[in-house]
């Protein structure tokens, strides 16, 4: 789950890590009295989206008068932000952070991750603050200092040397920086984050650390024990279709083809997707009902799907072992009979129970095409959306 | 022969009594499984399915041997579990809980590095060596006993799919492990392919990948320098978007790394017969072993 900048900064002041002064906003007017809160100019106007890449799409402008807040935030609110990570629809912008301009000396890059390889922790700072890291891994892997720790035995002080030393800071600002790096790193833990990045960290004239960004993801899995982070989500920023699948604890990511598609397990969803690709049709959504789904997960699986406007064309594709064919069957025909199924659907059900399923599905009048492997499934679909094309 | 578990699995359920618990020790009992123990904290004493619980792993090892242990305990206590079965002398423990947090998967992974002790998932549907022991939520019947095929795979329902185009083409599983989809998990890629190359009755092995991280790379790796044994690849999530979780949570493209392309370029790399098309990976296994 991911949080907006605004409140990231909310946890960041919990740990006393230095951020610059700033208010939220959602309309100009309330920018333009923030601004005027702030005392001071100029103040910079930060779009509040979950996207990465904000400043190189105008999501962050510098403003030096309280009317320019108004202007310039006017302009950003309401308005579609495109950046590299939105994809070209964009996403609008609802809220503004409103902040006390910065003293920057230096730029840094600071950041806590998870390292699947080696089980461990890592800490990742760079000099080079204020770029797309990626970027710098590919061109100046060497500029990237990464320090690997022990979940079990916790950040040690060694560890900040590396970093602090390692990023050739001045003796001043060498004691905030370890603050930073410590309170960051429990923050981490605390709050079961998969990534927590300052980018840029900065270095001030007087050689105070400050974050001047922030961004945190946390894992999914352990929101179970964080019940105020759960509060903190915006679905505003979500797909409204996978919010809405959210809540019937159904899989689904939307995206930009025309079939749709109901799978069971998230590697059998990905390959029937894929097959679908290669069968010369693009798939409109990524859909796993889980092992255990029942009739009524199908149900609420097919109301989504439908309610996509893109959608030609249904493939299922379930393997049945613990959920069984028959019981699947059932759910189709139910589904059906439930919700008006305006387009064609095929079905490939193959494992426990496969005759029973199949002879449910032929008697029940339904207008349905049934494969029995894979590669022909996928061969009708392409084939009916094809023709509808 | 096989791998990790056969006739000498002596299994024990932790979670046993729960509904996803009992029903799977009940399809395993079905299969041929010995299932030795269950343990449910509280509940000892009961008898599931004519098997015994008790309330501690080491109390149900004294009591009946148990050498195996496979895991339903619900995601805000696995880690504990899979740390209690651990301690507890189990040789090899297979976890099924799908949603444990990434920050306990990271501790258990370092504690059990000191313990002789294999673990299995978590997030999978388990291990089974055709005919001999079922540990784990895959069905039974789509399997053939007697190899010569050993099987490895990030996924559930896409395994069993694999395995049962193999048994369409009559060839049989030596052993067929999930490794699961988590980021962090215990049995590797590379641990399951070590043990098929030096397993003498299986002859080739198909090896099913995902998106995310690295392990598919690094299993091309250890492919190209020590197996000799031919090997089948399928990478799913070639029309995965990036930077979106797919389901599994290990199944994400995060920046360039993790695409399923570039895993596909490592295997091929290492001599690997890639299929692209799942429909037809039993055929080409038909053709390659």
């Amino acid at each position: 789950m991911k949080i907006h900048e605004y409140q990231t900064k909310e946890l960041f002041r919990k740990y006393s890590i230095p951020t610059p002064a700033g208010r939220v906003a959602e309309t100009a007017a309330q920018a333009k009295e923030a601004a005027l809160e702030l005392g001071g100019f100029p103040v910079v106007v930060k779009a509040q989206v979950h996207a990465g890449g904000r400043g190189k799409a105008g999501g962050v402008k510098l403003a030096n008068s309280a009317d320019e807040v108004e202007t310039v935030a006017g302009a950003m609110l309401g308005s579609r932000l495109v950046t590299h990570q939105t994809g070209p629809e964009g996403t609008v912008v609802r809220k503004v952070l409103v902040e006390e301009g910065a003293d920057i000396a230096r730029e840094l890059y600071l950041s806590v991750v998870v390292d699947r390889e080696t089980a461990s922790i890592v800490i990742m700072a760079s000099s080079a603050g204020g770029m797309d890291i990626e970027e710098v891994a590919e061109k100046s892997p060497e500029k990237i200092i990464r320090v690997y720790i022990d979940p079990l035995a916790g950040l040690q002080p060694f560890h900040c040397r590396l970093l602090a030393f390692g990023l050739d800071l001045a003796p001043e600002s060498i004691k905030p920086f370890t603050g930073v790096v410590k309170s960051l790193f429990k923050l981490f833990v605390d709050y079961d984050a998969s990534l927590v990045e300052i980018n840029p960290l900065i270095v001030t004239s007087s050689g105070a650390i400050v974050a001047l960004d922030a961004k945190i993801n946390f894992d999914d899995n352990a929101l179970f024990r964080h019940g105020d982070i759960k509060e903190l989500r915006d679905t505003g920023e979500e797909d409204p279709l996978e919010v809405e699948a959210s809540k019937y604890n159904l899989n689904y990511i939307n995206m930009d083809g025309n079939v749709g598609n109901m799978v069971n397990g998230a590697g059998l969803a990905m390959a029937t997707m894929d097959i679908i690709k290669l069968a010369g049709a693009e798939p409109a959504n990524f859909l796993d009902v889980g092992g255990g789904a029942n009739a009524e997960m199908v149900e609420n699986g097919f109301k989504i799907i439908l309610s996509d406007e893109k959608v030609r064309c249904i493939l299922i594709n379930i393997f049945g072992g613990i959920l069984r064919c028959d019981v699947l069957a059932s759910g189709i025909v139910q589904a059906a009979r439930n919700t008006d199924i305006h387009v064609p659907l095929v079905v490939r059900m193959e494992g426990t129970n496969v005759d029973e399923g199949k002879k449910i599905l032929a008697d029940s009048g339904l207008d349905l095409h049934t494969a029995t492997s894979l590669k022909e499934a996928a061969e009708m679909v392409a084939s009916i959306v094809g023709k509808a094309a | 022969m096989s791998i990790f578990v056969d006739e000498n699995t002596r299994l024990l359920v932790q979670g046993i009594t729960g509904k996803e618990g009992s029903f799977h020790t009940r399809q395993c009992l079905e299969y041929g499984t010995n299932v030795v123990a269950g343990v449910t904290p509280g509940k000892g004493g009961q008898d599931i399915n004519g098997v015994p619980v008790f309330n501690t792993v080491a109390e149900a090892v004294e009591q009946t041997g148990a050498n195996c242990s496979m895991i339903f305990v619900p995601p805000p206590f696995a880690a504990d579990a899979i740390c209690e079965a651990a301690y507890s002398g189990i040789g090899l423990i297979v976890a099924i809980t799908e949603g444990i947090p990434v920050m306990d998967m990271m501790r258990v992974k370092r504690i059990m590095d000191g313990l002789p002790c294999r673990l299995i998932g978590p997030n999978c549907p388990g291990i089974i060596t055709p005919g001999k022991a079922k540990v784990g939520i895959m069905p039974g019947p789509i399997h053939k006993p007697g190899g010569p095929v050993g099987v490895v795979s990030r996924s559930g329902t896409l395994t069993y799919e694999v395995v049962h185009q193999l048994t369409e083409q009559g060839i049989g599983q030596t052993t067929c492990v999930g490794i699961g989809g988590d980021p962090i998990n215990g049995t590797s890629f590379i641990d399951c392919l070590d043990a098929f190359q030096n397993d003498p009755d299986t002859k080739g092995i198909v090896m099913v990948g995902e998106i995310g991280g690295s392990a598919e790379e690094q299993a091309a790796r250890f492919i190209s320098e020590k197996v000799t044994k031919p090997v089948v690849g399928f990478v799913a999530g070639l029309t995965a978007p990036p930077g979106r979780r797919m389901g599994h949570a290990g199944a994400i493209i995060s920046g360039k790394s993790g695409t399923a392309s570039g895993k596909i370029a490592a295997l091929e790399d290492a001599g690997v017969h890639v299929c692209r098309n799942l429909g037809t990976i039993g055929e080409l296994c038909a053709k390659v072993f």
